[in-house]
């Protein structure tokens, strides 16, 4: 396989900005198909907004981006999902009152040609692709472990099923790169293990991995490679020994954190 | 109240169940599955049934039983249809009644003003021209959310009735008259013929007053009322089959959360788009059957009081179960024809229920079972919420 084919997803020069602030500048990263690529970074670092111009919730204001060497400029955000990105958010965001198996549904939709005639009048297409879509549905509860309330609705459901339940309502739309926005945020070590282990498993079955994380023991002990910004450059790529070992990182990020340690 | 309403459950229900065990061998040669088949099945019939029982309590004194039943049956259509575009999609349209009178007029324009078209193939033309209009009033403006939208589309009522008032083409002012009966099916006096019942001291007895079926005359009302409620009929089967679909899935996803509907792969302004026009549609077959059975419209009979009533059925009776809404529109019609006596109160009351519901039972007096379990985990949040503060 050619270093081309191998590349799933590439930032080139990705600038965006907010008036005068400066989210993204100047970023090229690439993912390579089938790794757990970690982004790490202080906050404000530029994290989300790297996801946001992904899934093409903001336009760069320079730069391109594309997956699997197609352009994803001028694509709508529903457009460039059912192309293969999904992603979770960082601020838990269901759709509320539906149930957590409507919830992934409506990821599985994604494929799914039903319209109102199919609907209406329960063609073979439609009954061939509903129920799979339902099964597939209930499995991917089953793999988040959010499999034996398919029916509650997602409010009522414990905090960290919400966040797993985010997860399988991404993988739902059959993903080429799922993107992870702090998955662990709030959870206890023992949940965070599991998600460690959840992470792993999602890459064996196929998917690519691109996950932002605070937690260095979950992001060092999960991926292949990280990248890591600061005021929305980026600073350094590389295995996870690399980065520990990398001075303008550690001056940066863990530096930081020393630093909010001496204020403490 | 809810202890009454549940009370009254648990004592009906060993009696519906003993009807229901006693009609399964009809539902089983019908070919339904479950005991709720053919409950349903008599449920639908003592429906159909009303306007010949004129049972006491519910019959209207003052005014025509069937008449008043048709009325009831244009709000629960108009409801319906209103339901897909509040309820499900989440879009405020406060200008509904724009498409009841495009239905409406449409059928005037074939039918009377401007050729000679019999009802029935006025009717699927109707749809077809109030679904084009849902479209064209929702393309440029489905783009805007939320307050906006129901500015607009309040806007859009009035601009239809203006327009139908200086356009002679449409009648102008005065209106279209004389809008035909839709044709009578069968002999003159009738397929058959159904006797009304009259009631006197709590028994019944046989009326002179007949219904010829499938008759559609001026005096009688009853053959309207069929009409209307197998098409609500037709309309509630449709609701069910697509709100449990992909469809169903995209309007609710798109109300929740827009933004995040459309990164998870849902094309949200082309399901916006299809609840407006299918609602368009719903509305303007209302409007259609409304002309036929009164003969005459003019601009003042669309007035956007109208589209506040239908907006005060759907919320009244809670955004997003059809149930409710159909409930919702049986109170805001049936009750002012009911109680006649307190007709002029009947803004006054809608008002004062609407800030009472609005209030209280923020998602309306039958709101879906999901709703009622968001209301209480927000509310147990907020508990939990007050309680941190404190510590
Ligand atoms: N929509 C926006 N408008 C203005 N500034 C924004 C917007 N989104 C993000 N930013 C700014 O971009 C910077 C990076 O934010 P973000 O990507 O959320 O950081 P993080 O790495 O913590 O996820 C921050 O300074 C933030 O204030
Ligand atoms: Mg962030």
């Amino acid at each position: 396989m050619s270093e081309s084919e191998d590349i799933l997803l590439e930032l080139e020069a990705v600038t965006i900005k907010f008036g005068g602030v400066v989210a993204l500048d100047d970023v090229s990263m690439t993912i390579k198909k089938g790794e757990i690529l970690g982004l790490i970074g202080p906050n404000g670092a530029g994290k989300t907004t790297c996801f946001n111009v992904i899934t093409g919730v903001y336009a760069a204001t320079s730069g391109t981006i594309s997956l699997d060497g197609k352009s994803l400029a001028k694509r709508k955000r529903y457009q460039i999902t059912k192309l293969g990105i999904a992603r979770t958010f960082q601020n838990i965001r269901l759709f509320p009152s539906m149930s957590a198996l409507d919830n992934v549904l409506v990821g599985a939709d994604v494929h799914s040609k039903v319209g109102l005639l199919r609907a209406l009048f329960r063609t073979p297409y439609f009954r061939r692709v509903e129920p799979e879509n339902k099964r597939r549905a209930v499995e991917l509860l089953e793999l988040v472990g959010v499999g034996a309330q398919p029916d509650e609705i997602s409010v009522n459901l414990s905090y960290g099923d919400q966040r797993r339940l985010e997860i399988a309502r991404a993988l739902a739309t059959n993903p080429k790169l799922i993107c992870l926005d702090e998955p662990a945020a709030g959870f206890n070590p023992a949940e965070k293990l599991r998600l460690m282990d959840l992470i792993r498993q999602i890459r064996d079955l196929g998917f690519t991995v691109l996950v932002v994380e605070h937690d260095m023991k979950l992001v060092m002990g999960v991926c292949d490679r990280i990248v890591v910004l600061e005021f929305g450059r980026k600073i350094a790529e590389g295995t996870p020994s690399e980065i520990q070992k990398n001075p303008a990182v550690i001056a940066a990020y863990l530096g930081t954190e020393e630093a909010d340690d001496d204020a403490a | 109240m809810n202890n009454i309403i549940s009370g009254l459950r648990a004592r009906l229900a060993p009696v519906a169940d003993r009807v229901g065990t006693a009609l399964e061998p009809v539902g089983r040669v019908l070919g339904m599955k479950s005991v709720k088949y053919p409950l349903r099945t008599v449920g639908v019939l003592l429906i159909y049934a009303l306007p010949i029982l004129h049972l006491p309590l519910i019959n209207t004194e003052n005014s025509d039983f069937s008449g008043v039943l048709f009325t009831v049956g244009t709000y629960v259509l108009v409801a319906l249809g209103l339901n897909i575009v509040i309820g499900y999609a989440g879009l405020l349209d406060l200008g509904y009644v724009g498409f009841y009178a495009v239905g409406a007029y449409t059928v005037g324009v074939v039918t009377s003003e401007h050729g000679q078209w019999p009802f029935f193939l006025a009717l699927p033309l109707a749809l077809v021209v109030t679904m084009a209009s849902g479209v064209l009033l929702g393309a440029p403006t489905l783009r805007v959310r939320g307050d906006y939208l129901a500015i607009v589309t309040m806007g859009f009522g009035e601009i239809i009735r203006i327009v139908a008032r200086n356009t002679d083409w449409l009648g102008g002012a005065g209106g279209i008259n004389s809008i035909p009966s839709p044709p009578d099916i069968g002999p003159e006096e009738g397929l058959f013929q159904i006797p009304h019942l009259s009631w006197q001291y709590g028994y019944p007895t046989i009326d002179d007053r007949v219904t010829k079926v499938l008759h559609f005359g001026v005096l009688d009302a009853t053959p309207y009322f069929w009409m209307i409620l197998t098409t609500i009929i037709l309309v509630i089967c449709a609701d069910m089959l697509i709100k449990n679909s992909r469809v169903g899935r995209a309007w609710e996803a798109t109300r929740e959360d827009e933004d995040v509907a459309e990164l998870m792969g849902v094309p949200t302004f082309k399901f916006k788009l299809l609840a407006f026009a299918m609602g368009a549609c719903i509305g303007g077959l209302a409007g259609a059957m409304y002309a036929t059975r009164v003969g005459f419209i003019n601009p003042p009979s669309f007035p956007l009081m109208l589209s506040l009533l239908f907006v005060a059925a759907v919320v009244i009776g809670g955004a997003g179960n059809r149930w409710g809404a159909i409930l919702g529109a049986v109170i805001v019609a049936y009750l002012p024809e009911r109680f006649r006596e307190f007709a002029d109160w009947r803004l006054l009351v809608f008002g004062i229920a609407l800030i009472v519901i609005v209030s209280f039972r923020t998602q309306g007096l039958f709101p879906g079972r999901q709703k009622k379990r968001v209301a209480q985990a927000e509310k147990e949040v907020q508990k939990l919420e007050e309680g941190a503060e404190i510590v």
